[in-house]
């Protein structure tokens, strides 16, 4: 069977080799790299702008960030024919082509990340590594975890005033860089498509920075909602009696602090929203105004085949109803999870709504091809570029954020600054 | 060391370094720029005799002639003689030796190709002769009333 | 009457300017002035002519099996598109299986298991156009592969690496005229080559060679004497998608404006 055959359907005049080749793990690269860009600007709201409400949420941004990043790169792995070669990006880059860059881009991201994380923790670090030292009697999971926290110190050992202060200062400025870097990152991932002249879906000037503002939403949304997560889950500790985090007076505590955090993050998750929804919409307009060759087929694809996906699923339920719920006065958490899932799914709906919207139609521009996410695995194939597939990447991030979280602590730890 | 701010930048040249070092042994030794510059002659070179290696299958009727002279004069009297052997025949490869026979495609299918009657203006299908294959002896191999080699109707068997 | 030795004389400073002018305008490496100094200069093209295609997709069958793509697999580097243009001034077009068994149904296919009937009556033109890769001047296709693994060679012809490809699929997405796919057995990307292996043995492309009515002709661009060359340099012929700017070599006669 030729790769792509099994889940497109073809209707009119379609040319022999065209399938939808991008399918589902092409959709989920985007929605994660847009995770983890949105993450670290979260992060760098208050690092770098000095935010002060978003103290709490932008150590934790940071980490989660830091697990996104893992996962980013593995749908686009999974979907090369050959996942092996994947090294080849980096060993003979091809720099004419936009996915040269992602092994580069990639990397530098990650290493301005790792290093944040690093100045970030270091205290951590440091004296970790130094109580399990001190200690006898060690059992072999600490002598792993002694391993790592020593590896982790890089060798320095200062952690007087002076020196946490240069680590402020370089956090301050990775965080700055970082900023850009990350806007690139996903920029770039929008120039991926934006470039491809022979797509008259894909190909708009537009698409890099429609792609920036709808990652910074997700990325928010992603970070509201694991944060409530997680702060629900701390709460629920500190009111179980024979739980060693009991603390009845500490509950009330957390749930203000709480919603405290999330109507200030939501503010911002609003202003993104708006500026992603404008430029979608301009895209939209100007295509139709200028009605060039391609329009005819771009209207029938938009306004009739992909109607329910574009304007019910993504503008409807993905945009104007979490505007709606976060506008209303008196949002209770309730209200902002619910929101926030809805963006995120607004946002994936426009990934798929781009990639597979983009292949929704031939070159001959006569005929159209449908995608059937494969539901049931019975292959490598279907099991790798399909509903399986996706969700495994969907998850990934959130367990490695909880391995995540026993190397770098995300509450608890003793503030340096 | 003194500062401690650059460690992680060291981390970084390290990996760095780590992939230059691994780059001449997993790069071929001829891949590089070549004449169409870094866009479109960025390549192993050894690639362009990879290509010209591909077995050649179809060997041309040229090739047919030595051997059955008969035949290809036959067929040099009919309207049928711009078609290739090989067409109809199969790829030749090495044959005789291998394959010593060939696979004859002699369905009504290969007939039909040309000879379905479709009757395009501006293309030159029209001035072929055609058949509509749903009443002209629809179970009946076209070969065995026609020869291909002599398809005029004096030549129907 | 121009004596010999006038002729000769002019011919050579004409030669000289035509040369120096291009070369002022063009940083040459070493390898490119020697390939150039060579009377060898070669650069394949390819000419369709339509009104000569009856749509028997023999080209099609023959490059299929001397290609090495599994027979039965729906996909092919070449293919023929019937373009059916009926009173009411509508296309109706169509490639079954890439017209690999040819064109003998007059009835259109429509995809998901449908067909349509047009009447004879009601047809105002109709026509088969050959399509292969069009190897291009400025290949987008090899622009955006990431690692090198697809590439001009020096004789125009776009090639892929199959030992180096790693199947991301950017190149198929590029390519605005739909000639690339996923090899069904090398899961790496896969086009058209004209051939290669035989043009480069003074042989003719499988399609070419396999083509009862001569609609399909290969010719070197750069040699004054071949005969596809006159035709593409004195006749009017055109071009497939030139709004996208890859200066395509593959060049038709009677080409029409619904041809995608």
């Amino acid at each position: 069977m030729v790769h792509g055959e099994i889940w497109t359907l073809k209707e009119l005049f379609v040319t022999p080799n065209e399938y939808i080749y991008w399918s589902v793990q092409i959709v989920m690269y985007p929605f994660m790299t847009g995770l983890v860009a949105g993450a670290f600007v979260l992060s760098s709201l208050y690092h770098v702008f000095g935010i002060k409400e978003l103290k709490d949420m932008a150590r934790f941004a940071l980490v989660f960030s830091f697990a996104l990043l893992f996962a980013a790169p593995v749908p686009i792995i999974l979907h090369l024919q050959y996942p092996l070669r994947g090294i080849n990006v980096m060993m003979t880059p091809h720099f004419t082509s936009a996915i040269a860059a992602f092994g580069i881009v990639f990397s530098t991201y990650g290493a301005i990340v790792a290093s944040e994380l690093w100045f970030l923790y270091r205290r951590h670090f440091v004296e970790q590594s130094k109580m399990l030292k001190s200690r006898q009697d060690r059992t072999l999971g600490e002598s792993l975890l002694y391993l790592i926290f020593t590896a982790l110190t890089l060798g320095a050992y200062d952690i007087s005033e002076k020196a946490l202060r240069k680590d402020e200062k370089a956090i301050k400025a990775l965080a700055a860089i970082g900023i850009p870097v990350a806007c690139f990152l996903h920029g770039y991932a929008g120039f991926i498509f934006g470039s491809v002249k022979a797509n008259a879906l894909w190909m708009t000037p537009l698409m890099p920075v429609i792609f920036i503002m709808s990652a910074v939403v997700s990325g928010i949304a992603l970070c509201m909602l694991t944060y409530v997560v997680t702060m629900e889950i701390r709460k629920f500790l500190a009111c179980r009696k024979h739980s060693p985090a009991y603390s009845p007076e500490c509950r009330e505590e957390i749930k203000s602090v709480e919603v405290k955090v999330i109507k200030m993050t939501s503010k911002y998750l609003l202003f993104f929203l708006i500026f992603a929804i404008s430029l979608e919409l301009l895209d939209l307009i100007f295509r139709g105004y200028t009605a060039t060759k391609s329009w005819d087929v771009l209207r029938s694809v938009i306004y009739g085949k992909d109607f329910t996906s574009i304007f019910l699923l993504q503008y409807g339920l993905g945009n104007l109803i979490p505007f709606i719920i976060f506008l209303m006065p008196g949002l209770t958490l309730r209200r902002a999870v619910v929101g926030v899932i809805l963006v995120m799914f607004g946002v994936f709906m426009m990934r798929w709504n781009v990639v597979i919207g983009g292949q929704a139609f031939s070159l001959t521009f006569a005929g159209y091809m449908h995608y059937h996410l494969p539901i049931v695995p019975h292959d490598w194939e279907t099991l790798k570029e399909g509903l399986v597939g996706a969700v495994g990447v969907f998850v990934m991030p959130f367990v490695l954020f909880y391995f995540l979280t026993k190397i770098f602590p995300i509450f608890g730890l003793k503030e340096s600054h | 060391m003194k500062n401690h701010v650059l460690r992680p930048l060291l981390v970084v040249l390290g990996l760095v370094a780590l992939v230059l070092l691994i780059r001449p042994f997993y790069v071929p030794k001829d891949f590089g720029v070549h004449e169409r510059g870094y866009m479109y002659g960025w390549y192993r070179q050894g690639n362009i005799e990879d290509w010209k290696k591909v077995t050649v299958k179809y060997q041309g009727s040229e090739s047919c002639k030595d051997c059955h002279p008969d035949k290809i004069e036959t067929l040099s009297q009919s309207p049928h003689a711009i078609i290739q052997c090989e067409n109809c025949h199969g790829p030749a490869l090495e044959h005789p030796s291998a394959p010593e026979k060939l696979p004859i495609d002699r369905t009504r299918g290969q007939c039909l190709r040309c000879h379905t009657k479709l009757s395009y203006p501006t293309s030159a299908r029209a001035g072929l002769k055609g058949i509509d294959p749903g009443s002209h002896n629809p179970d009946t191999e076209c070969v065995s009333c026609h020869n291909p080699h002599k398809p005029s109707l004096e030549g129907l068997k | 009457m121009i004596s010999r030795r006038d002729f000769i004389k002019k011919a050579t400073i004409a030669a000289a300017g035509v040369s120096f002018s291009a070369a002022s305008i063009e940083i040459l490496t070493p390898a490119r002035v020697h390939a150039l100094k060579n009377d060898k200069a070669l650069r394949w093209v390819f000419l369709v002519d339509t009104y000569k295609c009856v749509g028997c997709g023999l080209c099609v069958k023959a490059c299929k099996n001397e290609n090495e793509i599994p027979y039965d697999a729906n996909v092919t580097r070449t293919w023929v598109e019937r373009y059916v243009i009926t009173k009411d001034g509508k296309l109706h077009a169509d490639s079954p299986k890439g017209a690999r068994d040819g064109f003998t149904d007059p009835r259109i296919d429509l995809g998901m298991g449908r067909t349509e009937d047009i009447k004879t009556e009601d047809i105002k033109k109709a026509f088969f156009v050959p399509k292969l890769c069009n190897q291009c001047e400025n290949p987008p296709c090899v622009q955006v592969c990431p690692v090198g693994a697809t590439y001009q060679a020096p004789d125009g012809v776009v090639l892929v690496d199959r030992s180096w490809c790693i199947g991301c699929g950017y190149c198929i997405m590029a390519c605005p005229y739909g000639v690339r796919f996923f090899h069904p057995k090398h899961h790496t990307a896969e086009k058209c080559n004209f051939c290669y292996h035989r043009i480069n043995k003074d042989m003719k492309p499988a399609c070419v060679q396999a083509c009862p009515f001569d609609a399909r002709k290969i010719g070197n661009i750069k040699d004054p004497d071949d005969p596809v060359a006159k035709i593409i340099t004195t006749e009017r012929v055109g071009i497939l998608k030139s709004e996208y700017g890859t200066k395509p070599q593959v060049f038709y006669i009677g080409l029409d404006e619904e041809v995608r």
